[in-house]
């Protein structure tokens, strides 16, 4: 019988079946970081069990932390005893952790696939819901709570039921100035933030094929948003290319046999999805959000729907009055007054790139305050190497230290109440950078042309 | 992890959809490393102004609704995994979420947490809303060894579904992590027939 990549990957990490139709699954790979995992060490402890396999866990300290000044300590008390209390389980219990002021410290989902930990046909978790992100890889990769987080760390499994599985097929082209990000947030403006609750989904079609490993992760990352479990993408010749030579990536004999392994997942022809969804990538536009969900989605130069189902209207009016925003209004010419560019979903080299070629020779608009917090230490590293950090500073753009940042504004990196923040991250709930902000998410260009132009515009008249 | 058999109790109406859980417990009040104490952020922007003054139009802060049952709109707990969010809940009193859509993680967390995701249709949702909004003592009894939402005052019973392995653990107060150290044998057998080991 044809089998889905999601079936194969996840067959293979079947302990046993155990009772009322579950299946113990192993986990290839667990990361933790300062904010989920404390309660689950306390849980080990008060339990007395040890910690199963320490090798297959990775940790860092990203939610927490400051983006200014890392090489000072924490000056923020709970902040700081929480990133300690980290540090001292991780030494206690024998995991490696990359914090603070580590070379390799960084946002844990970028972390996992720059440092190759990150590998096709493998099942990862994180106390995180963007753990999904690792499934560009070809990964079973999906976040998790707490409780959970102590079972990994107890027995390397997870009891778990198998999610029905959907494919969404993005075909064709897509158009200058639309890129991984706009995909995405077009798509679960399509399908809805509750539209793919209950499934995996693999993203399929040539639009998708034809991202780099970056894009993917970007799309890959934002399968939460309408309620997936996770979501993934069949490992090819671009997977090969990234993983190969990382530090924790397979080597020699065992590089050929991975990939030999690695070219076998895919789904098979005529594999029947419990849904389905298709899309023409010519048809996505940039894309915005002007409310409170990353379902509420439009084109950049489109309107907020002025008609919504009756028994939605509550929900949305609240979420338009949060917002300061109209039914059936254009955001063109709305003034903003912050642009944030990180997250694990736009935080990577590409993302900043983008960002340093449209502002190289421009100036941020004065009353713009524009940050650019890199998702990793190797990503403000390379991005120093490449000159990208003199680009953004002559232009205005502060580059921060990496970190979650104002992506949940944990740190001091919060937008202030009212005020409007064009942000690469993935949610734009109430008060997500802080209480009372106001976010709209787009892509890392739309960011960048924002700060510039000091509003929204319609960014296919202002492209280099 | 308590048990639950029964339970007794009016609801609170929040007929809001797609509540995520940034407003359950927003990211700055996740920074306790205990479970304890979350219940006092539970909607914390929404239920506070920024000096801590409780705004009188949120439901929690209105004495006419009180009880452990909390009647939410459709797509509770999207958003992160933060199992705080079930934690902040149940350490605020809550028992029983009803809802005609949970979020899969936080379905789990809650369950995991020991309290009940009870999941109606959209019909019936608007049916309880109506009652609950109506009269704030309505009370309802939920029975979770019948699976049954059963309303005295009209006499209304509604059936919900539960995975049959996590009534059980709900009913005795079980949780996995039992049943997967049980498990090692087998998982230490499923790693020495890996035949890839990366
Ligand atoms: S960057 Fe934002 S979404 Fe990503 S892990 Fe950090 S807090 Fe979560």
């Amino acid at each position: 019988m044809p089998k889905s990549l999601f079936d194969k990957i996840w067959e293979a990490h079947v302990v046993k079946a155990a009772p009322g139709g579950l299946d113990i699954v192993y986990i290839d790979r667990h990361l933790i970081h300062e904010v989920t995992s404390p309660q689950a060490f306390d849980e080990l402890e008060a339990r007395d069990l040890p910690l199963f396999r320490p090798a297959r866990i990775l940790a860092t300290a990203d939610h927490n932390v400051p983006t200014r000044n890392q090489h000072l300590p924490i000056a923020e008390q709970l902040s700081r005893s929480q990133v300690d209390k980290l540090t001292a389980n991780c030494t206690k219990y024998g995991v490696e952790l990359y914090g603070l002021g580590h070379a390799r410290q960084g946002i844990v989902h970028v972390i996992g696939p720059e440092l190759g930990l990150t590998l096709p046909g493998t099942t990862i978790v994180c106390g995180d819901s963007h753990t999904s992100t690792h499934g560009a890889f070809g990964a079973v990769a999906f976040g998790i709570g707490t409780s959970q987080v102590a079972q990994v760390m107890a027995t390397q499994c997870l009891l778990l039921s198998r999610p029905r599985r959907m494919r969404i097929t993005v075909d064709g082209e897509l158009q200058p100035g639309v890129t991984a990000k706009d995909l995405i947030l077009y798509v679960i403006a399509q399908l809805g933030t509750g539209g793919a609750t209950g499934y995996f989904v693999e993203y399929a079609g040539s639009a998708v094929r034809g991202l780099s490993m970056e894009g993917r992760m970007t799309v890959c990352n934002m399968s939460i948003e309408m309620g997936a479990r996770g979501g993934l993408i069949a490992p090819d010749e671009t997977t090969f290319a990234y993983v190969e030579g990382r530090p924790y990536a397979p080597k020699e004999a065992a590089w050929d046999q991975a990939v030999a392994y690695w070219q076998t997942l895919y789904s098979d022809e005529d594999t029947v999805f419990d849904a389905e969804h298709r899309f023409d990538a010519a048809a996505i536009p940039p894309m915005i959000t002007y409310g409170t969900n990353p379902g509420m989605g439009i084109a950049l130069n489109g309107h907020i729907p002025s008609e919504v189902p009756a028994g939605e209207a509550d929900s949305f009016d609240k979420s338009l009055q949060y917002m300061g925003f109209q039914r059936g209004e254009s955001l063109l010419g709305k003034e903003i007054n912050y642009v944030f560019i990180g997250s694990c979903t736009n935080s990577r080299i590409e993302d900043l790139r983008a960002v340093a070629a449209y502002v190289r020779g421009k100036q941020k608009a004065g009353h713009v305050e524009a940050i650019i917090v890199p998702g990793s230490k190797q990503v403000e590293q390379q991005a120093i190497a490449e000159g990208l950090d003199r680009i953004l500073a002559e232009a205005g753009f502060e580059l921060r230290e990496p970190g979650c940042s104002a992506c949940l504004a944990m740190n001091e990196d919060k937008i202030p109440a009212g005020a409007y923040c064009v942000a690469t991250s993935n949610r734009n709930f109430e008060g997500r950078q802080g209480p009372g902000s106001r976010t709209l998410l787009a892509s890392p260009l739309v960011a960048a042309i924002t700060a510039v132009q000091g509003r929204i515009v319609d960014i296919t008249q202002y492209l280099n | 992890m308590e048990k639950f058999q029964t339970l007794h109790s009016a609801a609170v109406p929040l007929p809001l959809e797609n509540i995520d859980t940034d407003q359950i417990i927003p990211a700055r009040f996740l920074k306790a490393t205990t479970r304890e104490g979350f219940g006092e952020n539970l909607f914390r922007d929404w239920r506070f102004d920024a000096d801590g003054t409780p705004k009188p139009d949120f439901v929690l802060n209105n004495p006419a609704y009180d009880g452990q049952i909390l009647l939410a709109g459709k797509n509770f707990g999207c958003g992160s995994s933060r199992e705080h969010a079930a934690w902040a809940l149940y350490d605020a009193g809550f028992r029983v979420v009803i809802s005609s859509y949970f979020a899969d993680i936080f379905r789990g967390n809650a369950l995991n947490t020991g309290l009940l995701p009870l999941q109606v249709t959209d019909a019936e949702l608007a049916r309880l809303f109506a009652l609950a909004e109506k009269d704030g003592d309505t009370q309802f009894v939920v029975n979770l060894p019948e699976q049954t939402l059963h309303v005295p005052a009209t006499g209304e019973s509604f059936h919900f579904d539960i995975d049959a392995y996590k009534k059980e653990c709900l009913m005795n107060g079980y949780d996995d992590i039992d049943y997967l150290v049980s498990q090692k044998p087998a998982i230490e057998a499923y790693e020495s027939n890996r035949t890839w080991s990366w």
